[in-house]
């Protein structure tokens, strides 16, 4: 199998590829895994992971100064259904428009928007940083043996809102209830960090590797 | 619901573990990669390393200790000590730190915060703070707290935050190595001042000070060395001793 973590400038992407080598290494799976922005490459992937920090729109920038990979990700992911994971900003882009800075369009993949959390009139820090709770709204295949309650690793302050709660699978809550995870047929996407989750983050990325 | 992260630090000198009272009279305890690795398997909730003197030395050591504790320990790892530049950031995140925590550059170049949370995310930029008390105020010192600056450490913590810190990591050079508990004052006062998380550090000796951190503080997180790194404590009974204070942790 081949998975392709893509590799468009949208920040820190070492601690995603130390934590996927490190679930193939300890669970004697050969997978080749390759950091890429070649879209050759990422067509022929069985498997695609779209990190993303900093900004919505300075992610949805550098995604689009890359020629031709929307499309690529468009076609990868929603004519082909092949399996993609989004993490945090990576998920973020799955929604029509992102609201930090400026509006800003999305991938469009799941209707929706990405709004900033309510600090309650600055009763809650931001960013929401830290180990919080997972709450599952569907049985997914990717939280696969991972408990009610268990504890990924947040940093964000804006947060996905989609329009149709059938694609949220699971809910977390600082300030409010946030979405933690969407899904849609071959697309998750996560909100919390699973390469910075210890062990229920690992066991989320063996989930993944192995759907 | 959110939980309160118990960090370990980690002093790092040329890729050795050394822990100092008041930030002189090193001591070499150990490898720092072995180390995070016990804290990260007992629960850590991120892992901090400061590359104490970087500031006069040479740092290479500490990319390779980033890169081996990165492959080996999956929850977040920051990294602080001399960093000057865009390029020292972006070395250390590329080596596989999470965040870094800047000092000394962060009062004698503003725009480096600025600058650096645009391109990297707020996400991963600490501004470290350290203070001392002076009447009833606090000033902040740079270079591992060997340089006065006349700046007000509460003035300087809301520039900050306005620059695109996302976290304080506030450290009272009074209490820093004496094991007398953290310097609530300070940290209530910034914590009150600004809507970033505050990460307390400075002074732990005893279980309860972490509690007083929390819960008088009002930190996000709470930053110990000694107390982890003499076996005073385990990461583990820190959280059974504050999960039995009410204090929201994970367990």
């Amino acid at each position: 199998m081949n998975i392709a973590i893509i590799d468009y400038e949208s920040g820190n992407i070492s601690s995603v590829i130390n934590s996927f080598k490190a679930v193939c290494n300890n669970q004697n799976i050969k997978i080749r895994i390759e950091v890429t922005s070649d879209l050759k490459i990422i067509s022929n992937s069985d498997k695609i992971i779209l990190p993303g920090q900093g900004s919505f729109k300075n992610c949805t920038e550098s995604l689009l100064k890359i020629e031709g990979l929307k499309d690529t990700l468009n076609k990868f992911a929603i004519i082909n259904k092949k399996p993609l994971l989004g993490i945090c900003v990576g998920m973020q882009m799955f929604a029509d428009r992102g609201f930090e800075e400026i509006e800003t369009k999305g991938l469009g993949w799941i209707p929706g928007n990405v709004k900033k959390i309510d600090n309650k009139n600055n009763q809650f820090k931001l960013p929401h940083i830290g180990w919080n709770e997972l709450s599952f709204t569907t049985e997914s295949k990717l939280f696969k043996s991972i408990k009610e309650k268990a504890h990924v690793y947040f940093v964000h302050s804006y947060k996905f809102i989609p329009e149709d709660e059938k694609f949220i699978s699971s809910r977390t809550n600082y300030s409010e209830e946030i979405v933690a995870s969407v899904e849609k047929e071959n697309l998750f996407g996560t909100q919390f960090h699973p390469e910075k989750s210890d062990i229920v983050g690992l066991k989320i990325i063996e989930n993944f590797i192995k759907l | 619901m959110l939980k309160h992260r118990i960090i370990p630090c980690l002093d790092v000198k040329n890729g050795r573990v050394v822990k100092g009272i008041n930030f002189v009279d090193l001591k070499d305890v150990g490898d720092p990669v072995e180390q995070a690795k016990i804290y990260s398997k007992s629960g850590a909730d991120e892992i901090c390393f400061l590359d104490i003197t970087a500031s006069n030395e040479n740092r290479e050591t500490i990319f390779d200790v980033v890169k081996r504790t990165s492959e080996n320990c999956f929850v977040p790892l920051t990294v602080g000590g001399g960093i000057k530049s865009l390029e020292d950031i972006n070395k250390l995140l590329i080596s596989g730190a999470d965040k870094v925590s800047i000092n000394t550059a962060a009062v004698n170049n503003e725009n480096l915060i600025k600058e650096s949370s645009k391109k990297f995310g707020s996400q991963c930029i600490v501004v470290a703070i350290d203070a001392k008390q002076k009447n009833d105020k606090w000033e902040i010192f740079t270079h591992g707290g060997g340089t006065e600056t006349g700046i007000d450490a509460v003035e300087f913590a809301k520039k900050m935050e306005a620059n695109g810190a996302g976290e304080l990591l506030i450290t009272s050079m009074d209490r820093d190595g004496t094991q007398k508990g953290y310097d609530i004052k300070l940290i209530s006062e910034i914590e009150k001042n600004v809507n970033i998380p505050i990460i307390a550090s400075g002074g732990v000796g005893n279980l309860e000070h972490l509690f007083e951190g929390v819960k008088y503080g009002k930190a996000s997180a709470v930053l110990a060395a000694s107390i982890f790194h003499y076996g005073t404590h385990s990461i583990s009974e820190v959280k059974q001793y504050l999960d039995s204070k009410g204090i929201p942790v994970r367990i």
